[in-house]
């Protein structure tokens, strides 16, 4: 069973019946004893930066997360999901606040896209692949997945990246090291290729 | 590159589609769940449910088709139609919808967008407006934001209206020329381009889509980020495939 992390950050519905459309057993929770018994996590969420870690903290999720990282099982953020695992973000309260930190799994930090395209970027765009993966086997490069943000993750090894995406600027658009992976956009709302990428993440939930 | 968006809209009323569709392959044409699976096969980039049910019954029937569309659906999808207050948006929103639009309420209270925006986040909230055309004295021409399906006049100008939208909170628009509406002569480019150009979020034409040409026009002279569409897939005058190679062929990029 896939556990997928509620903390009050948007709506998960959609990253739970896509799952269950790929046939793969997932259950939205928030409870630590499920995600220890998880065979894989997902870390969805829309919304702040410093809200999100906030409500991580006050559900005591903070330290699960971590054993389940540490312990070696497939887990997948999405969205706000992926930023959370780099160290800080540009995405301040207000301007003279302290950058919020994250949860420092992947080493870097979320940046605000510099100024040039409208922001939020909302919409379809194309993934370019730098090295073969597990997320993305199966998916052409060039396909098509949705986002929507106005951040992005800078990851300080390049090795991590697993997807670049052209906003402006060439950017991180997703991630995997070993059995942490992560995706800047929605593969819930990306169709067919989503849904892909979701199937190949069950498959390692197995 | 970011791919600029066609997107179908589907008229609901107690929860079903108005005016129906031609399809071969779709067994329950005034389903809204069926189509919309239909249009995700098909390469729609998003959907619209606009929800034009007088009744608060046959609104809570519009919960549960964003329920069923977000099971079998995987593409973003809007509600609109009606919606004025949190907790139906909070509703829809849980019940799997992608974002809210708000037209006719948001105009009566702004605040509404105020407040959908810092709840769920301006992502999910669209401002909606009917666009009137007028001419003032001069000759020059503005438009004039009109409720209530076109009927009512409000001596707002849309462009002030669409500013200060944004400023609410609202992440994208979309323009419903009035006057194009049911034309199927284009889009009011016009229009559609004073308002991206004054605006940072994207921008969704809407309101008189005829023919391929005029999707293409839409982008290309409307400055449009997504172009919304009704009759013209619905009764299989064109299929979304065949939009998008047109549209690739004038340089546009699409998914």
């Amino acid at each position: 069973m896939i556990a997928i992390i509620d903390y009050g950050m948007g709506n998960l519905r959609s990253v739970e019946k896509a799952l269950a459309h790929v046939g793969a057993q997932a259950a939205v929770t928030q409870d630590p004893e499920v995600l220890e018994k998880a065979t894989g996590v997902v870390l969805p969420g829309v919304g702040a930066f410093a809200q999100a870690m906030d409500n991580l903290k006050a559900a005591g999720l903070v330290e699960p997360i971590r054993r389940a990282i540490a312990s070696g099982k497939p887990f997948l953020g999405i969205c706000l999901g992926l930023q959370l695992l780099f160290e800080t973000s540009e995405e301040r309260f207000c301007d003279d606040a302290a950058l919020p930190r994250g949860l420092g799994i992947v080493p870097g930090r979320v940046r605000r896209f510099p100024a040039g395209p409208k922001v939020p970027q909302i919409g379809w765009n194309t993934l370019l692949f730098p090295k073969a993966t597990r997320l993305f086997a199966g998916v052409d490069e060039g396909s098509y997945v949705y986002f929507v943000h106005s951040y992005y993750a800078e990851p300080a090894d390049p090795a991590v990246v697993a997807a670049v995406t052209e906003y402006g600027i060439e950017y991180c658009s997703a991630v995997e090291a070993g059995n942490v992976m992560a995706v800047q956009f929605h593969p819930e709302k990306s169709s067919r290729v989503g849904l892909q990428i979701l199937s190949n993440f069950a498959a390692l939930c197995r | 590159m970011l791919a600029k968006r066609i997107i179908p809209c589907l008229d609901v009323r107690n929860g079903r589609v108005v005016k129906g569709t031609k399809f071969a392959d779709i067994q329950d044409a005034g389903d809204p769940v069926e189509l919309a699976a239909f249009y995700d096969r098909e390469g729609a980039d998003e959907l619209v449910f606009y929800d034009i049910t007088a009744s608060a019954e046959g609104r809570r029937t519009m919960v549960d088709v964003a329920r069923r569309t977000a099971e079998q659906v995987f593409i973003p999808f809007t509600v609109g139609g009606g919606v004025s207050d949190v907790d139906s948006m909070r509703a829809l929103l849980n019940a799997g919808a992608d974002k809210i639009s708000v037209n006719s309420a948001a105009v009566r209270r702004p605040d509404l967008i105020n407040e959908g925006a810092e709840r769920f986040g301006s992502q999910c909230i669209v401002l909606s407006i009917d666009c009137a055309r007028r001419t003032r004295p001069d000759g020059s021409t503005w438009w004039e934001v009109v409720i209530d399906g076109g009927r009512v006049p409000t001596g707002m100008d849309v462009l002030k209206w669409a500013e200060e939208g944004v400023r609410r909170g609202a992440g994208e628009l979309v323009l419903n020329s009035i006057d194009a509406d049911g034309t199927k002569d284009g889009y009011d480019n016009e229009l559609n381009r004073a308002v991206a150009e004054r605006v940072d979020v994207p921008v969704i034409a809407s309101g008189g889509a005829g023919t391929l040409q005029h999707l293409a026009d839409g982008i290309l002279m409307g400055k449009a980020d997504a172009v919304l569409a009704a009759s013209i897939f619905h009764f299989g005058q064109y299929t979304i495939a065949e939009a998008k190679a047109y549209l690739r062929q004038h340089g546009i990029p699409v998914r």
